[in-house]
């Protein structure tokens, strides 16, 4: 076995040299979904038509993603006289002056610069920025930097090493190895990954099934995605991992088909692992078999619950059913079952590689190991982080993300979906681990972090999510599907100025019962969102039902815009052709009023006014804006 | 009697199905996977096809539009030439998500899942694409648009008109041209 491996690496090796021994310069292009929504296509057909108009022979490679969102589209040049460069926001004219000045005449372009991916002497390093030196990258360490299309370049970089060392050990080494890195699962409910393998490796079972949870729902969280779109192979070698670990003979990776390039990745990276033998019958030449396929999921939060995705790729309407028994007991098809997330599986082979007590040595004590988060909302530099676990909130939103952006104050942030909770500022140097969230009364969920600043009202954020749990309820238990309607109505009649005396105290009690009453994680955890605002902001809510006055000025029923007319500009028109419902007339002496009748309250001429006017004021509540009629009839009009 | 327009669109669809079904085995498991590749082709599900599909599974149709009905990603009408989705995800929804889909819905002058008479353009909301760093995004025919602005959304679908307005000035001319040439 170990033969046929040293014959692939080298192989491997080979061809990847092969393809990095001319001097020619590379050009790596971050393509996966949010490079491209960036414009990265784009940029790589700028490229492609400037090397070919200077004459230039350079290499294009599409990469996966490097989780810098905020920077996208990323770009990194390897030429002979420089270390790795990385571009950041490279639009297509971008790429026309990189090739001309930079591959053409040698001058590197520090103002489009973000860093050298390596230190050197000559230019400042990415290193040398919090928001890559502080990161620890273990599932995501190679995403963004080899070519997700090839399981050379992931073979050269050491990979299925893991799978190759798990092969050689006996099944309940393997189990152990993973038990002992305390690895817990990162779809959210953190049980302990070792365990669960070793449940499902006791049932008794001529079959048994891995299923890999790649159903990311969780609206504001997209590192499983990242993950499939910039290395499967990773994901791959952990589920065979496992797969063997438990003696099963059938891996799915189950996908949501709302991700068409890494159903495409994915795919891909199954056909090529089977043709080298990573997969299929006889793997690297020993009695351990192994089929994957992809299952399409058709888009239901629920089905992230591991009862109800079986269930879905049995062809039925995605609705969790009872455990026990567990999957891990009774689950496809009657058959033992063990559903793990992607990220689970991801760092599955540097656990082996690398050992137990490595992987235990970073983060906590209860909870080993990284934590990947999508920092996303009111922050400067928005995107994937991986960072150890028990990094604390302030670290992680201030020196790595860069802090609140336009010189705003931070409220709050809302960690784990709709499953989660808002956390104020007194819980900033709280630790991000599994245990430390719950007890704040937020949970690690998926990932998801959004951060927002004081323009966040807390009432639409409990609403938001509240929304998308009772439109997401399977429908299977009373309260889950019959509560979260109700709470929804009461908070949007909060929202709308119509609350009441008593809401909040119906709202706190239905939370509970809701809470108790649910079967699966959905339901126990959709009023999380609320309580934990009702706790943290409860005079937001006051605000909202007593005053009738939304204080982040957001909600658009309690809020009003009117033109101060003492700082409009007569003659001015710049407002009147941005508003969508041409609510905006001009007065007898030429300046501007809102028609408060028509008005949608979209902000759009908050943003077109002019900043050294700064005319348009927002109130709340709407009492506050002074009435300014319109010209009557035969009166001039501009 | 010929058929015309959605009808023709439903007769071709059901004897495509009538053949995609003669090559899946009858296994309940197959069940989604069989709508997934019906929708891919047609972009939506007829009454009629699920029936077929019912039938050849061995279920009841009742049970097939249950499952079909439980999943977001199937949808029952034709969409529209130009399908945009708007992501009202966390991030898009912090950032105004809603306002835009306000302001397609009126400049469309439809209500989100509908689509416009002329079946031109349809418009549905989705819970996040996973471009939250470019928030607010709409999907305009799978193409992503971030940092979306009310103005953005008028320059869009003005695009499209200006568009259409050349293809039909085009093949006004390319008639034109073919009568000339046979006189």
């Amino acid at each position: 076995m170990t033969e046929r491996y040293a014959d692939l690496i080298r192989e491997a090796r080979e061809y990847v040299e092969q393809q990095d021994s001319d001097s020619a310069p590379v050009i790596y292009i971050g393509m996966a979904t949010c490079g491209l929504a960036a414009g990265a296509a784009e940029t790589r057909e700028a490229f492609e038509k400037a090397l070919e108009e200077h004459g230039i022979a350079a290499r294009i490679v599409a990469v996966g993603c490097l989780g810098h969102c905020y920077a996208e589209p990323l770009v990194v040049i390897r030429t002979p006289d420089y270390p790795p460069l990385c571009y950041y926001n490279v639009t297509p004219g971008r790429a026309r002056i990189l090739v001309k000045a930079f591959l053409e005449e040698g001058d590197p372009l520090q103002e489009f610069l973000l860093g050298a991916m390596e230190a050197n002497d000559l230019l400042p390093a990415v290193s040398d920025f919090p928001r890559f030196s502080m990161e620890q990258r273990v599932v995501m360490e190679r995403c963004g930097d080899i070519d997700p299309e090839s399981i050379h370049q992931y073979l050269a970089a050491g990979g299925y090493e893991a799978l190759v060392k798990a092969l050689s050990l006996p099944q309940q080494e393997v189990t152990r190895i993973v038990y002992e890195s305390g690895l817990r699962g990162r779809g959210g409910a953190g049980f302990l990954t070792g365990k669960k393998w070793e449940m499902a490796a006791g049932v008794p079972s001529e079959q048994k099934v891995v299923i890999c949870n790649a159903d990311e729902g969780d609206p504001g969280a997209y590192m499983d995605r990242t993950v499939l779109e910039s290395n499967p192979h990773q994901l791959l070698e952990g589920l065979a991992v496992c797969a063997y670990a438990v003696g099963a003979g059938e891996g799915i990776v189950y996908v949501r088909a709302e991700y068409p390039l890494a159903v495409r990745m994915i795919q891909r990276a199954i056909d090529e692992a089977r043709a080298l033998g990573f997969l299929g019958e006889h793997i690297l030449g020993t009695n351990f078999n192994l089929d994957v396929s992809v299952f399409l999921g058709s888009g239901a939060f629920v089905c992230g619950e591991e009862t109800a995705l079986i269930q879905s790729i049995e062809g039925k309407r995605g609705m969790p059913q009872h455990r026990p028994p567990y999957p891990v007991q009774k689950g496809l098809r009657g058959l033992p079952t063990v559903v793990d997330n992607v990220k689970t599986l991801s760092a599955v082979p540097a656990v082996l590689k690398r050992g137990a007590d490595w992987y235990r040595s970073i983060g906590t004590r209860g909870s080993t190991g990284t934590a990947i988060f999508s920092v996303v909302g009111d922050v400067l530099h928005p995107g994937l982080v991986e960072i150890p676990m028990g990094t604390t909130l302030r670290t992680l939103i201030f020196d790595i993300c860069g802090g609140i952006p336009n010189k705003k104050s931070f409220k709050a942030v809302q960690i784990g979906g709709p499953s989660g909770g808002c956390l104020p500022e007194k819980f900033l140097d709280t630790p991000v681990d599994f245990d430390s969230l719950v007890e704040a009364g937020a949970m690690m969920g998926s990932g998801g972090m959004v951060v927002m600043d004081e323009d966040s009202c807390m009432v639409d954020v409990a609403r938001y999510f509240v929304e998308f749990t009772q439109d997401e309820s399977c429908g299977k238990c009373t309260f889950c599907r019959i509560g979260t309607k109700h709470l929804l109505n009461i908070l949007d009649r909060i929202t709308k100025g119509e609350g009441k005396e008593g809401d909040l105290e119906i709202l706190e009690e239905l939370s509970m019962d809701i809470r108790n009453g649910s079967l699966c994680g959905l339901g126990k955890t959709a009023p999380n969102p609320v309580l934990t605002s009702l706790k943290y902001f409860r005079d937001e809510y006051e605000a909202h039902i007593f005053e009738k006055r939304c204080p982040a000025k957001k909600c658009r029923s309690l809020t009003a815009f009117y033109i101060d007319l003492e700082k409009c500009a007569r003659g001015c028109d710049a407002c009147v052709g941005c508003c969508p419902v041409e609510a905006i007339f001009t007065t007898s002496n030429r300046k501007k009023g809102i028609d408060q009748e028509k008005c949608v309250k979209c902000g759009e001429c908050v943003v077109a006014c002019p900043p050294e006017y700064d005319a348009v004021v927002k109130v709340s509540p709407p009492e506050l804006a002074p009435r300014i009629e319109p010209p009557r009839e035969g009166e001039s009009r501009a | 009697m010929v058929l015309e327009g959605p009808a023709a669109e439903e007769a071709a669809m059901f004897e495509d199905v009538v053949d995609l079904l003669s090559t899946r085995s009858k296994e309940r498991s197959e069940l989604i996977p069989i709508l997934q590749s019906i929708q891919r082709k047609h972009s939506y599900l007829a009454p009629d096809v699920m029936r077929l599909v019912a039938e050849h599974l061995d279920i009841s149709s009742g049970e097939v539009y249950g499952v079909a009905s439980f999943y977001n990603q199937f949808r029952f009408n034709p969409p529209g030439k130009h399908q945009i989705k708007m992501c009202l995800g966390t991030a898009c929804h912090v950032r105004g998500g809603d306002i835009i889909l306000e302001n397609f819905e009126r400049k469309l002058g439809i209500k989100e899942g509908e689509t416009t008479e002329d079946r031109e353009f349809s418009l549905e909301k989705v819970a996040c694409v996973g471009c939250c760093a470019l928030a607010p995004v709409a999907l305009v025919d799978e193409k992503v648009e971030g940092h979306m602005q009310p103005s953005k959304v008028e320059g869009l679908i003005m695009g499209f008109q200006i568009e259409r307005e050349r293809q039909e000035r085009e093949s006004k001319a390319g008639e034109g041209n073919e009568l000339a040439s046979n006189d």
